[in-house]
This record gives C-alpha cells, sequence and structure tokens, in this order.
C-alpha cells in the first residue's frame, strides 16, 4: 500500500468518524477530528514557510557579503566620477588649444592673402607698363617685404597647424579613461543583475541564489594589467608613477639606458 | 626606413603618422594592435617598430615579447609610445628588452629627440 492510498483510507475513516459525531451533535469530538484532518496540510505549510524564511536570510547573507558591489559603491563611484570630470578637462583643454591656435592662425592666412592681392593687382599694372617709377620702387619695396614675412608667417602658421594636431592627442588619452569607466558600468550591471536575481530567486527556480550572485572581476584583477593615463585624485596617486617624460628619461637612463 | 605605427585609436596612429612625416620618414604603416601588427612585422621588411601598450587582443608589451622572441625581427629597434606611467612598467618594458620609452601626452620634440638617439645607439 502507498502512501497516497494510506492517506486516502485514513482521511475516509476520519471523514466518516466526522459526520458520525455531527450527526450525534458531539461538536466537541468533530473539532478534534477536524484539527487531525488539517494536521499535514499545516506541518506542509510550516515547512515552506521555514524553507522562505532560510532563503530569505541566505540572499541577505550573499547580499552583504558581495564586496564586489560594496566595493563599487563606496570606492570606484567616486573614482570613476572624478576620472570623467578629469576627461571633462581634459576636452575643455584640447578645444581650447586648438581654438587658440586658430585664433592666432586666422588672421595670419587673412593677412597674406590680402597683401598678395594687393601685390597681384601692381604687378598686372606694372606688366602693363602703367607704374610710374616712384610707384615701382614702392612695389619693390613692398615685394621685398612680402617675401620676407612669407617665410616666416608661413613657418608660424606650420607650427600652430602642428599644435592643432598635437592637441588631438585627448581622444587616445580620454578614450583609455572612459574605456576604463566603462569597465566599471559594466561590473556594475553584472552585481545588479545578480542582485535583483537574488531577490526574484522564487521566481526563476532553475538558477540557486548562492551561484547567480558570482561577483564580477575585483578592481585588483583589473589594475594588474595596464590601466591607461594615471588620473589625479584618484586611485592612481596611490600608485608609483611617473610624472613625465623627464621621470622616464632618469628611471631608464639609472638601468643603463 | 620603414616604419609601422602599432596603436588601438586611429586618431592617435594619425598624429604619430603625421609627425614621422615631417621627419622626414614617410614610409609608414599602421596596425591595431599586436596581434595584427606581429604577422606584418614577420612578413618583412620593416625597420622601426613604434607601439602602445594598452591595445586589445595583444598589448604593445607583449608584441614587444614577441619580436624579441623571433630569431628573424629579434634585432628591430621598437619604441614604445605609451599612457603607461607606472615605475614598474617601465622597468619591465626595458627587461623585455624596449629601444625608447615615451610617455603620453608627448611632444614632436620628444619623438624626433628618442628615435635619433635610437639610432645613434645602434649606429655606435
Amino acid at each position: 500500500m502507498d502512501n497516497a492510498e494510506e492517506r486516502l483510507t485514513t482521511h475516509l475513516a476520519l471523514a466518516r468518524e466526522l459526520v458520525g459525531h455531527l450527526e450525534n451533535g458531539d461538536e466537541e469530538n468533530a473539532r478534534l477530528v477536524i484539527q487531525q484532518l488539517r494536521f499535514p496540510y499545516e506541518r506542509e505549510l510550516f515547512e515552506e514557510l521555514g524553507k522562505l524564511t532560510r532563503e530569505l536570510h541566505e540572499a541577505l547573507k550573499s547580499f552583504r557579503g558581495d564586496s564586489r558591489l560594496v566595493e563599487i559603491t563606496q570606492d570606484e563611484i567616486p573614482d570613476a566620477k572624478e576620472r570623467l570630470n578629469y576627461v571633462v578637462t581634459m576636452t575643455e583643454q584640447a578645444t581650447h588649444r586648438t581654438l587658440n591656435a586658430v585664433d592666432e592662425g586666422l588672421p595670419i592666412a587673412e593677412s597674406l592673402h590680402r597683401r598678395a592681392a594687393a601685390l597681384t593687382e601692381n604687378w598686372a599694372r606694372f606688366r602693363r607698363r602703367e607704374l610710374s617709377l616712384d610707384e615701382f620702387r614702392d612695389f619693390a619695396h613692398d615685394l621685398d617685404a612680402f617675401f620676407d614675412a612669407t617665410g616666416q608667417e608661413t613657418e608660424r602658421l606650420r607650427s600652430l597647424m602642428s599644435e592643432i594636431m598635437m592637441a588631438q592627442d585627448f581622444q587616445d588619452l580620454t578614450g583609455q579613461i572612459i574605456g576604463r569607466v566603462l569597465r566599471l558600468v559594466h561590473d556594475l550591471e553584472e552585481s545588479l543583475v545578480g542582485l535583483i536575481r537574488l531577490s526574484s530567486g522564487r521566481m526563476a527556480p532553475s538558477e540557486p541564489p548562492g551561484e547567480v550572485a558570482t561577483p564580477a572581476v575585483s578592481r585588483d584583477e583589473h589594475e594588474r594589467g595596464p590601466t591607461g593615463p594615471a588620473v589625479p585624485n584618484t586611485h592612481d596617486a596611490l600608485a608609483d608613477v611617473v610624472s613625465g617624460q623627464d621621470d622616464v628619461d632618469a628611471l631608464l637612463s639609472s638601468l643603463g639606458f | 626606413m620603414k616604419i609601422l605605427i602599432v596603436d588601438d585609436f586611429s586618431t592617435m596612429r594619425r598624429i604619430i603618422k603625421n609627425l614621422l612625416r615631417d621627419l622626414g620618414f614617410n614610409n609608414t604603416m599602421e596596425a591595431d594592435d599586436g596581434s595584427t601588427a606581429l604577422p606584418m612585422l614577420k612578413g618583412g621588411g620593416f625597420d622601426f617598430l613604434i607601439t602602445d601598450w594598452n591595445m586589445p587582443n595583444m598589448e604593445g608589451i607583449e608584441l614587444l615579447r614577441q619580436v624579441r622572441a623571433d630569431p628573424d625581427i629579434k634585432t628591430l629597434p621598437v619604441l614604445m609610445v605609451t599612457a603607461e606611467a607606472k615605475r614598474e612598467q617601465i622597468v619591465e618594458a626595458a627587461q623585455a628588452g624596449v629601444n625608447g620609452y615615451i610617455v603620453k601626452p608627448f611632444t614632436a620634440e620628444t619623438l624626433k629627440e628618442k628615435i635619433d638617439k635610437i639610432f645613434e645607439r645602434i649606429a655606435g
């Protein structure tokens, strides 16, 4: 006889007993039978409640234990904000550097253009033999001055162009810094997804809460490889970084370079 | 003089290419990380390598090690141009056999100076 059949027989016997008591008006005994009938279901309910409580306890424990999320919140988000601020500063500086060069270069180009146009006009008059001797003397003088200035001013323009080009290095440097913040956002996303799964563990029983909340890669693991430009007022300040090319040269020469 | 420029940022590759052209080096090629650079270098014909450190797939330091480990290209001069500024990294690069190390941001003068210095050493 299996359990279900046994339970059925017991229930049937109790039900008959209950009907008997009720027909006899024996309320006291009827109540006892009803309690007996209810008992196995109540036990199941308590067991289920116990299981829920345990799971809740475990979930809270692993939430508190997800040190990665704590690390991200307390430590790395302020750090990332500092990095993004630095990116804003760097892009602002690069833009000013570019615009300053343009501000200086445009008038030079305009002046060269204007003077060349004036000389061209006089040159045409000279070819048509329309210039007087005095006018020709002035023209020759202007030409000399123009040739002198052209050499210097085109060289200045070249160096301003070069300045504009070098200012564009911000894209590489800020790109690396933003890339690092993006990795943090990714870690944060993973931790939060883990947390959401943890809290809805009962709705997705196929994935037990303990296993879902695998912490993302820790910061130490990220720091082992290359980290991009050192950003002031962040964890980078703790690392032993050089302050510029002179420092690099000094270090290398101490190594025999 | 054929030079390979390796950096994952195309903007930085363009800047270095322009600077090299100003210095009279017109024969340059580009690669966006170590794993694309290495087969190009093994293919031969390069006289100089300028590489970044922080790149996907294969980092510059690994590229440097692979170059030094290959009998055909192990003497290739390598100049590292990178934002990596930790002392231990500079020492690591030196130990791996780098010929020069420039930290970003850098100037046109620094690039010229380091390239000149590398060639002086090779000649001397």
